[in-house]
Formats: structure tokens, C-alpha cells, sequence
């Protein structure tokens, strides 16, 4: 080794580590030895999504307007659920009804399966130090990897479609909910779990009678991070093939269509306000008093 | 008098690895000289001690005593180092998950400082906690915690929620809770601390009426001396983990054992601790109305006093003579029934002497200790009153 190799600012190329070929192998091996059980995972996935999708679509639309205009009445106010209504109305007129109901079912099944997945490993989180511990890089890996990336192992297991966009969006909208989750349960006062205790309930009762109605503001918080979350990946997943307000907007970034951008990219913002407010004043709703 | 709790040799350290202290805990070594040598917190220092059956049974010690402590372990919230507690001649510590939550839920009951009360529900739900753990059937334990809601003073709050309530009124829904359960022990962790001072002392008030009535067998943490006299019927001082020492009241006050405890005893306003049946004493001299005046006169001068009570047979107090009255009666030919005064002071035996010393101050005559049947245990004289507030 000569001086000027030393001190070369290049990275030595015969020093190879092939990390992403490690990866690769065992990517094909477990879609190879678990096939079954993605393409099982799949058919569960696809049968809530189509199950959503349908009932969505199953509704006239004047019937959907005046359900979000009810709903958004009883949980906030009167002014809210009536621009909620009109919302809809515009962006049904940009002809994108039936592709925003698409989208919606796409976030809703996404945000169903990170809750009834996210809520439980929040709590083994809360309750074992040791699964925290473990589980802290991995969320947080979650949380920075560019979202995109997930669409590469949800396309590889489950081909293009729907089925991989939800898992994807759930894998990235997944880590607020169980975060918060853990939070929660562990930020309930510890004399109140202590009362709970003295008076010899079981580690069920304290947690479904004490540590949950305490949490529920928070998770509800973290539901609402989770759902926005999901939306937002609803652009990312167009680009594997998912027909929705995404695909539009990908479409018109592709062939410049300012009319077409403008619309589909309203639609999407709309869909974000609605869910937010809404999902926000669910949780207002959830507030405990001190 | 049963022993209701029995505790021997508990210690609790705190961290990892502890093996290695429990030697020199054997040696006797101190918390500091333990911190010092092995870096691990010695909470509870070998401690043992008895609880008798019915008893208030105050454990005082300032912050980092380690009473907070001893009094988890008492429930087992903290899982305890060493040592044994017997509860009823079991030991509690061997107790495995399904015997201990049995154990919570029939024989002890706890009360917290910052109240404890679930906020989520509502004062009758907190109330009933207890009952829905233990699978009481629901209209069975609203009704117990309606009653036990009344006992605390409470009655029509049972829809509120804790956060419309005063921090008096929130403890009162915690004592509620834990006497809705009808323990046999009741554990107090400085349950009157939070409080106000006005507050305090009403507090302190309905639960000395409440033991009169219930006579469970109470814990009770505090830092607050005066506190501690007022409503232990015996008295234990911690420091560092240990027990400095074990008695009553008076035991304490006459017999402090160690410098710490004296320093204690100084803050102690003693008219609010010593009570009508500490420093009352035997009249010198009595009479029955059945011996007559000349007796009456003859005993006023024999012990040079110049009034005496006046009883019956049963010792109730009929009233009470002066000297003059009686040779003026004689002189006149009247019998001691026409001379008797009810113009004497008259207390009971747990009146506190702060209570008495207007009337020690203003009384002409020994004020009269009574009880409930009228009956004369004592009296109490204005320099017996004035006296016992020195030392």
C-alpha cells in the first residue's frame, strides 16, 4: 500500500460486504418457505378491502353525504358537518367519486389492520421492558425509512394491487398508534394503579378497567397520527398499480396535467381534513378528566 | 387482645444483586453505611414488629424512613427482600398470584395520600372497585356502596365525577372504597396529607369515629407527630429503615429512647395530645350523701380542701359542697341534699386539654371527669391542667 492509497479519498473496492444480496437470498427463501402464509395473509386483506370497498360504493352517493354530514354534525358541530357534505359534492363533481371511495377503503382497511395489530404490541410493550427495548430501533427504522421502500417487499410477497398497497401503508403508518399505545399505559399514575392492585384485582381487570379508559385519550391521538399517516402513502402506493386519487395524481405529475393534478391532489387534501377533524373530535370526545 | 399482624425480620432493598447485603444486614449495619459499601438503597431495615387486633397503629418517620415502604409491603405492592409478615398466623410472603389477590381482596384495604381515585369513573364506581373485583353481583354492590358513601359523609355524590370534588371530599370516596370492602385491616399511607389543615382535623376526627363504630385494625403512615399521638394507640418511630422505638403515646412522651426521638417530642404541642384521662387524678376526698354533713365537713377538714363532690353509692356524681355552705347547713339543721351545687365544670375522659383550659382557668372548683353513666373517674385541677402543658 502506497502512501497515496492511504490517504485516497476513495473506499477500498476489493473491501466488499454484499448486505443487500444477504437480504435478497433470504427474501426469495422465506416468500419461497412461507408462500402459504403470505398468500393466506393476502386473501384475509383482500377480503376486508373488497369488503369496505363495496359497502362504500354500495351507498348512493347523496346517502354518503348525508351520513358524513350527520357524523360530522354529532361529533363536532353543525358548520363542520355541513362542509364536510359540500367537500364530497365538490369532488364528486371533478368526476372522482367512485376513485375516492377507492382511496378511502385502501386507508380504512389499512388503519384496521394497524389497530388491531398496533394497540395489542403497544400493550406487551407497556408491560415487558425487555420487548420495549427491542421493539424502540425497530419502530424507529419504521418511522425514518423514505416510505416508498416498503412498497419493494409488499410488491415482491403480494405482486401489484391493492393487497400490497395496504400492507405497505400499514407497515408505515403502523409505529404512532403502537408508540402512543405504550405511552399511555405506561404514563397511567402508578398510586391509581396501586389502588387497583390493593384491592386484589387481577393484571386483566387493572388493565381493561383502569390502564385502558385512562390510556384512551392518547391512543386515540396515536389513531389519528396513524390514519393521516396512511393517507398520505395513498400517493406512494399508486405507483404499484392501485387505482385511486393517487394513481391521479402520478398521472398528471407524468403527463403534466395541471387540471388533472389540481383536482385529484384537492380530493386527497379533503379526504386528510375530513378524516383528521373527525377522528379529533372522536378523541376530544375520549377526553378523561384529571 | 389478638395479634392481628406479625412482622419478622422485613427488609427491602432496592436494585439488583442485593445477595451480598444481606450480611451486613445480619451485622446490623446501617442504611448509610450500606449505601456506602455496596452503592444498594436499604429501605426497610431489618424491621420487626406486632399489630394487635383493633388497634390504630401509627407508623411515624420522616421522608426516606422507609415507611412508605414498609407499609407496600404490608400488601405485598412491594414484593419485600427478606423476612416474614404473618397476617392472621399466615405468612402473606409465601402467598402465591391467586392466594394474594384473595388476600387483597378480603383482608386488606388501602388508602393514598394523593387519593388514588380513578378519575374515568364515576365517585360510586371508584366506591364499588373493590366489589366488581371481587365478581359482587351489581345491585348488591351499589348498595353496599351507597351505605358505605353515607358513612363517609358522602350520600347523593354517588353520580359526580372525583374531579367535582374537594381534595376533603375526594378522600373521603377513598375511605369509602376501602370500608365498602369490610376489610380486617385497614392500611393509611399519610392518607391526610394532602390535605388542608382545617380539613386534617375533621378528617382525623370522623376516622377515630369511624374506628369507634367499625373497630377495624388500622395502619397508619405519617410524618406528622402530632398526628401520630393523636389517633395511635401505639406508636411506632422510624428512621433509616429501622424502628427506632414502639409504644403509646405516653410511653413515648415519658420515655423517649433515643436523641432523634426527643428533637421529635419537642414540636409536640402536648394540649393537643394529651387527653382529660392522662392527667386526671383521685379526689383526695369523697362523700356519699347518705353520711351526712358533719362527715362531709369533717373530711374537707381532715384534707384541707374547701370543696368536696358529693356521689352515690355507684359513684355517680350528685353535685358538690363548700365548706361554708355545709357549716352554714348544719347550723341550720339541713341535710347535705339541700346544699349540693351543680355549679362545678364537668368533662369526659378524651376531651383533650387544649379543650379544658378556658374551663381550668375560670373554674372555682376541680372540674369532673365523667363517664358515660355519670359515674366520677377523676378530677382535674387548674395547676394539673397548666402543668401538663410543660414539660
Amino acid at each position: 500500500m502506497s502512501f497515496k492509497g492511504i490517504m485516497s479519498q476513495e473506499f477500498p473496492s476489493s473491501i466488499r460486504f454484499d448486505l443487500g444480496q444477504y437480504i435478497e437470498n433470504f427474501t426469495y427463501w422465506s416468500i419461497d418457505t412461507f408462500g402459504a402464509v403470505f398468500d393466506a395473509v393476502s386473501s384475509v386483506l383482500l377480503m376486508i378491502l373488497l369488503y369496505i370497498e363495496n359497502f362504500l360504493l354500495f351507498m348512493p352517493w347523496w346517502m354518503v353525504m348525508v351520513i358524513i354530514l350527520v357524523v360530522g354534525w354529532k361529533v363536532l358541530n353543525l358548520k363542520s358537518g355541513v362542509f364536510f357534505a359540500a367537500s364530497l359534492f365538490l369532488i364528486g363533481s371533478f368526476g372522482y367519486w367512485n376513485l375516492m371511495m377507492s382511496t378511502l377503503s385502501i386507508v380504512i382497511a389499512a388503519v384496521i389492520v394497524s389497530l388491531l395489530l398496533g394497540i395489542p404490541i403497544g400493550i406487551l410493550m407497556a408491560y415487558n421492558n425487555t420487548f420495549q427495548t427491542i421493539m424502540q430501533p425497530i419502530l424507529d427504522t419504521m418511522q425514518t425509512m423514505p416510505s416508498f421502500v416498503y412498497l419493494i417487499p409488499a410488491m415482491m410477497i403480494f405482486g401489484m394491487g391493492m393487497v400490497p398497497a395496504v400492507f405497505a401503508t400499514t407497515i408505515y403508518s403502523i409505529p404512532p398508534v403502537i408508540r402512543l399505545t405504550d405511552l399511555a399505559i405506561r404514563k397511567v399514575s402508578t398510586e391509581m394503579v396501586e389502588a387497583a392492585l390493593s384491592f386484589g384485582a387481577s393484571n386483566w381487570c387493572v388493565l381493561t378497567k383502569v390502564q385502558l379508559p385512562q390510556a384512551l385519550p392518547t391512543i386515540m391521538a396515536g389513531i389519528n397520527q396513524t390514519t393521516m399517516m396512511a393517507l398520505s402513502m395513498v400517493v406512494i402506493a399508486s405507483m404499484i398499480g392501485v387505482k385511486g386519487l393517487g394513481m391521479e395524481v402520478l398521472i398528471s405529475i407524468n403527463r403534466m396535467d395541471i387540471a388533472r393534478g389540481v383536482e385529484a391532489g384537492f380530493g386527497i387534501v379533503i379526504l386528510a381534513i375530513i378524516i383528521d377533524r373527525l377522528s379529533q373530535g372522536i378523541a376530544d370526545h375520549y377526553k378523561v378528566p384529571e | 387482645m389478638s395479634v392481628k399482624i406479625k412482622v419478622e425480620n422485613l427488609s427491602k432493598i432496592f436494585g439488583h444483586n442485593i445477595k451480598s447485603v444481606y450480611k451486613k444486614i445480619y451485622e446490623g449495619k446501617t442504611k448509610d453505611e450500606i449505601l456506602q459499601e455496596t452503592g444498594k438503597t436499604v429501605a426497610v431495615n431489618d424491621v420487626s414488629f406486632q399489630v394487635n387486633e383493633g388497634e390504630i397503629f401509627v407508623i411515624m418517620g420522616l421522608s426516606g424512613s422507609g415507611k412508605s415502604t414498609l407499609i407496600r409491603c404490608l400488601n405485598l405492592l412491594t414484593r419485600p427482600s427478606k423476612g416474614n409478615i404473618y397476617i392472621d398466623d399466615e405468612n402473606i410472603v409465601t402467598y402465591n398470584k391467586k392466594e394474594l389477590q384473595k388476600f387483597r381482596q378480603k383482608k386488606m384495604a388501602m388508602v393514598f395520600q394523593h387519593f388514588g381515585l380513578f378519575s374515568h369513573r364515576t365517585v360510586i364506581g371508584n366506591v364499588e372497585f373493590g366489589l366488581e373485583a371481587r365478581n359482587v353481583h351489581k345491585e348488591e354492590r351499589y348498595e353496599i356502596s351507597k351505605k358505605a358513601l353515607a358513612a363517609t359523609g358522602l350520600a347523593g355524590w354517588e353520580k359526580k365525577m372525583p374531579n367535582e370534588l374537594s381534595g376533603g371530599m375526594q378522600q373521603r370516596v377513598g375511605l369509602a372504597r376501602a370500608i365498602a370492602n369490610d376489610p380486617d385491616i385497614l392500611l393509611m399511607d399519610e392518607p391526610f396529607g394532602a390535605l388542608d389543615p382545617l380539613i386534617r382535623r375533621d378528617m382525623q376526627l370522623e376516622l377515630m369515629d369511624i374506628q369507634d363504630e367499625l373497630k377495624k385494625t388500622i395502619v397508619f403512615i405519617t410524618h406528622d407527630i402530632n398526628e401520630a399521638f393523636k389517633l395511635g394507640d401505639r406508636v411506632a418511630v422510624m428512621k433509616d429503615g429501622r424502628i427506632e422505638q414502639i409504644g403509646t403515646p405516653e410511653d413515648i412522651l415519658n420515655d423517649p429512647k433515643s436523641n432523634y426521638i426527643k428533637s421529635f417530642i419537642q414540636d409536640i404541642d402536648r394540649s393537643k395530645v394529651l387527653q382529660a384521662k392522662n392527667i386526671m387524678y383521685n379526689p383526695s376526698a369523697l362523700v356519699s350523701a347518705k353520711q351526712g354533713l358533719n362527715v362531709a365537713v369533717r373530711e374537707m377538714k381532715a384534707t384541707r380542701i374547701s370543696s368536696i363532690y358529693v356521689v352515690d353509692a355507684g359513684k355517680r356524681l350528685k353535685g358538690i359542697i363548700t365548706i361554708e355552705d355545709a357549716i352554714q347547713a348544719i347550723k341550720e339543721k339541713k341535710r347535705i341534699e339541700d346544699i349540693i351545687s351543680d355549679k362545678y365544670c364537668s368533662t369526659d375522659e378524651d376531651t383533650y386539654v387544649q379543650d379544658l383550659i378556658s374551663d381550668a382557668t375560670n373554674a372555682k372548683y376541680p372540674i369532673a371527669v365523667l363517664d358515660d353513666e355519670n359515674r366520677l373517674k377523676g378530677i382535674i385541677s387548674k395547676s394539673s391542667v397548666l402543668s401538663s402543658l410543660v414539660d
